[in-house]
C-alpha cells in the first residue's frame, strides 16, 4: 500500500438487500490520472461511482481523498464533482446560470462568478449559448454544458458517469477526442464509468475492467488489450479467438499448446505445469490469412504450429479491413480480420481454400 | 381518395366541434342573455328590450347605470374585494398546505402513492354539503373542533388576529369561513401539485447536491421553479371558484364575511332586481376570465418551451 495514493479505496463493499453489488475493492488512483471503471451493466461500476460522490454509503470499507477519509461527507461538501449519465441539466435554467449553479452554492462574488463562467464556457466553445435553456441545445452541446458545470468549480476529482453514452455512434467519436483533450488541458484527476472499451480506450490512462462487483485487471490500455489476465478480460476487450487445450512443452523461452486440430507455439513462458488445461487467446488481427501454405517463421517453429487450413465460411468487407471466418475441419470457426493494405485484398472469397497463420508473439496464454 | 380525405376532416371538424357547440350553447348564450339584461331597464315585472322599432328608427336603449352603481355603491365594491381576499387567503393555505402534502406523496414509496392519492380524493365521495354542514356541527360551542381549538388555546391567538370577535365564537366568522373553504379546495390543489412533482426528475436534486446545495436549498431552487406549472393549476383551481362561491359563505360565514356569491343571490331572490344581479355577475365572469387568461397564456408559453 503506498503512503499517500491521490485517492484511495480500501476493501469497500456495497450490499444492497444482502446482495453485493461491489465486493471488496481496493485501488489507488494517482492525482492527475484517467481511470475508467469498464464493465456491462449491473457490474457494479456505478455504484462504485456513486459511493465516491457520496450518493451511497458504503456497507465497509473506506474512501480517502487526498488523505481525507469521506465517510460521512454529503454529496455537497465533497470536493470532486460529476457530470451524470444523460447529464440532468437544470431545465429552468440558462446555461451560464446551469454552469453557475455550483459557484453561487459557495458564495463566490458575482463578478467572479461571472469571470469563471465565460472562462469555462470559452474552455467547451459555447460562448454564444450562454442565454439558451438546455432544451434549445443539441445533444452534443448539452454534453458540453454538463462538462463545464462539472468543472465549474475546479473539482479535485471529476468523475463521469457514461460521458458518452446519451450521443450517437457518429458525434461519439468526435465529443470522445475533445473531451479527452478537454480534460487533459484541465488536468483533473477523473474516475469514469463506461460500458464501451473504445470510450475506455481512448480515454483513460488505466482501466479496471469489473465484473461481479469485482475488478478482473486493472491496467493500462494496451496492457488489458494485450495481455488479458484472464478468458472474461480477454472476451469482453475487443474480439478473440479463444481455443482451450493442453500444455505439452513448458520451457523457459517458449511453451507448445495442443488444442487438438490446432498446435501452439508461444514465445513466451508462462507459470505452470505439464499438462495443465489452459487457454490460448489469438486477436482476429494478428493472424494473416491467404490461399498459399504460409512459410515457416523465419528462426521460428515450423509446421505444425501456429498455422491451420480451412475454408472461407463468412466474409465481410468493412473497406479498411476484412473479417474472415475459416471454418477449420474440426469445424472450429477462426475470426480473422485483415487489413486491406492492397486494392485485392488476399483474393478470397466464399467457399476458398485458405490457410491462416500467426507468430510465436501473437498468442497469449491464459491459466484462468 | 378525395372523398376518404374528406370524410376524414368531416370527421375531424365533428370532434373540435363538439365541444365548441357546447360552449356556445351553454356559456356563450347565457351569457350574452345574462349580459343583455344587465344593461336592461325593468318594468314593474317584466324586462324591457333593448332595442326599439318606432317611426321607421331603430332605437337601442342600453342601460349601464346598474354598472356604475356597481363602482359607485361601496356595498358592491367591498363585497367584490371580499371575495378576491377570501379566495386569495384560501389559495395561499391551499398551497402551504398542499405542497408539503403533495410533495411528500410523490417521494413515497410507488407501491403506496395509489392508496395516498385515494385517501385525497375519498371527501368526494361525500355530498359537498354534507361536509360543510359536518363543519358547522364540529365548530358550535362544544363542538368537537371547537373544544379542541380552545383546549390548546387557539382561539385566543385568532381573537387576537381578528379572525373572530371573541374567544370561543368560532362558527360565522371569517376563520370559519376560510377554514370551510380550505377544506374543500385542498384536493384541487393537491392533485395537480402530485402529478407534477411525481414527474420530476430525481437525478436533478443529485446533480445540485452534487454542485454544492444542501436539500433545502436544492427544494427552494430546483424543485419549487420546476413544479411551477403545478402551483399555478391548483391556484387556478382553487381560487377560480372561491370568488364565485356561494354555499360555504352561506353556511359558515358571517355577517362580516359578505361575499360576492351572496350579493348575487339577494340581488335576484330578495331585491328581485334582474338586470343589477345581472349586471353583478358579468363583473364576475370578467373578474375570473383576466387570471384565467393569463393563465392557460402561460401554460402556451410553457409548451412552447417543452416543444
Amino acid at each position: 500500500m503506498s503512503a499517500e495514493a491521490f485517492l484511495q479505496i480500501r476493501n469497500v463493499v456495497k450490499e444492497f438487500d444482502g446482495v453485493r453489488a461491489v465486493d471488496n475493492v481496493s485501488i489507488d488512483i494517482a492525482k492527475g490520472e484517467v481511470f475508467a471503471l469498464l464493465g456491462s451493466s449491473g457490474c457494479g461500476k456505478t455504484t462504485l461511482l456513486r459511493m465516491l460522490a457520496g450518493f451511497e454509503t458504503p456497507t465497509s470499507g473506506s474512501i480517502t481523498l487526498e488523505g481525507q477519509d469521506l465517510a460521512g461527507l454529503p454529496p455537497y461538501a465533497r470536493p470532486m464533482n460529476m457530470m451524470f449519465q444523460s447529464y440532468a441539466l437544470f431545465p429552468h435554467l440558462s446555461v451560464a446560470d446551469n454552469i453557475a449553479f455550483g459557484l453561487k452554492r459557495d458564495g463566490l462574488p458575482a463578478a467572479e462568478i461571472a469571470a469563471r463562467v465565460d472562462a469555462m464556457l470559452k474552455l467547451v466553445q459555447l460562448g454564444s449559448f450562454a442565454k439558451r435553456k438546455p432544451h434549445q441545445l443539441s445533444g452534443g452541446q448539452q454534453q458540453r454544458v454538463a462538462l463545464a458545470r462539472s468543472l465549474a468549480k475546479k473539482p479535485h476529482l471529476l468523475l463521469l458517469d457514461e460521458p458518452l453514452g446519451a450521443l450517437d455512434k457518429k458525434l461519439r467519436e468526435e465529443t470522445q477526442i475533445e473531451l479527452a483533450n478537454i480534460i487533459e488541458e484541465v488536468g483533473v484527476t477523473c474516475v469514469m464509468v463506461t460500458p464501451t472499451q473504445e470510450e475506455a480506450m481512448t480515454m483513460a490512462s488505466r482501466i479496471a475492467v469489473m465484473s461481479q462487483g469485482r475488478f478482473l485487471q486493472v491496467g493500462a490500455p494496451a496492457e488489458i488489450y494485450e495481455t488479458p489476465a484472464s478468458r472474461f478480460v480477454a472476451d469482453f476487450i475487443g474480439n478473440v479467438n479463444l481455443m482451450d487445450g493442453t500444455l505439452v512443452e513448458d520451457e523457459a523461452g517458449h511453451v507448445v499448446v495442443d488444442c487438438g486440430d490446432v498446435k501452439h507455439w508461444v514465445g513466451h513462458g508462462i507459470t505452470g505445469t505439464l499438462g495443465m488445461a489452459v487457454t490460448v487467446a489469438l486477436r482476429p488481427e494478428k493472424i494473416r490469412v491467404g490461399a498459399e501454405p504460409p512459410a515457416s517463421e523465419p528462426g521460428g517453429p515450423g509446421e505444425p504450429f501456429n498455422r491451420a487450413r480451412g475454408t472461407v465460411k463468412d466474409m465481410a468487407y468493412f473497406g479498411s479491413f476484412t473479417v474472415y471466418h475459416l471454418q477449420l475441419t474440426s469445424g472450429r470457426i477462426l475470426k480473422i480480420s485483415q487489413s486491406n493494405t492492397e486494392r485485392q485484398g488476399a483474393g478470397l472469397t466464399w467457399g476458398d481454400t485458405a490457410w491462416a497463420s500467426w507468430s510465436p508473439l501473437a498468442q497469449v496464454v491464459l491459466t484462468q | 381518395m378525395m372523398r376518404k380525405a374528406r370524410r376524414w376532416l368531416a370527421g375531424r371538424a365533428a370532434v373540435i366541434g363538439i365541444p365548441y357547440a357546447w360552449l356556445v350553447v351553454f356559456f356563450l348564450l347565457p351569457f350574452l342573455v345574462v349580459a343583455r339584461i344587465s344593461v336592461s331597464e325593468m318594468e314593474t315585472t317584466t324586462i324591457k328590450e333593448i332595442v326599439a322599432w318606432k317611426d321607421g328608427a331603430i332605437a337601442f336603449h342600453l342601460n349601464f347605470s346598474n354598472y356604475l352603481l356597481l363602482v359607485q355603491d361601496d356595498l358592491y365594491l367591498s363585497t367584490y374585494l371580499a371575495s378576491l381576499k377570501y379566495a386569495a387567503v384560501t389559495t395561499l393555505l391551499c398551497l402551504a398546505i398542499g405542497y408539503p402534502f403533495a410533495y411528500f406523496m410523490a417521494r413515497a414509496r410507488r407501491s403506496l402513492q395509489p392508496a395516498l392519492l385515494m385517501l385525497v380524493m375519498l371527501p368526494f365521495w361525500t355530498s359537498f354539503l354534507l361536509r360543510v354542514y359536518a363543519w358547522k356541527a364540529l365548530l358550535t360551542e362544544q363542538g368537537l373542533a371547537a373544544n379542541a381549538i380552545e383546549a390548546i388555546g387557539l382561539d385566543h391567538a385568532l381573537a387576537a388576529l381578528g379572525l373572530i370577535p371573541g374567544p370561543g365564537q368560532l362558527m360565522n366568522t371569517p376563520f370559519s369561513l376560510v377554514l370551510g373553504m380550505t377544506y374543500t379546495y385542498l384536493p384541487f390543489m393537491i392533485l395537480p401539485l402530485y402529478s407534477n412533482l411525481a414527474k420530476m426528475d430525481l437525478r436533478l436534486l443529485e446533480a445540485a447536491s452534487d454542485l454544492g446545495a444542501t436539500a433545502w436549498t436544492a427544494f427552494w431552487k430546483i424543485t419549487v421553479p420546476l413544479s411551477r406549472a403545478g402551483i399555478v393549476a391548483g391556484a387556478m383551481l382553487v381560487f377560480i371558484p372561491c370568488v364565485g362561491e356561494y354555499v360555504i359563505p352561506e353556511l359558515l360565514g358571517g355577517p362580516q364575511t359578505q361575499m360576492i356569491g351572496r350579493t348575487l343571490w339577494d340581488e335576484f331572490f330578495s331585491n328581485n332586481d334582474w338586470p343589477m344581479a345581472c349586471a353583478v355577475a358579468v363583473t364576475m365572469v370578467l373578474l375570473v376570465i383576466v387570471p384565467v387568461a393569463v393563465f392557460s397564456r402561460y401554460q402556451a408559453e410553457v409548451q412552447e418551451r417543452r416543444a
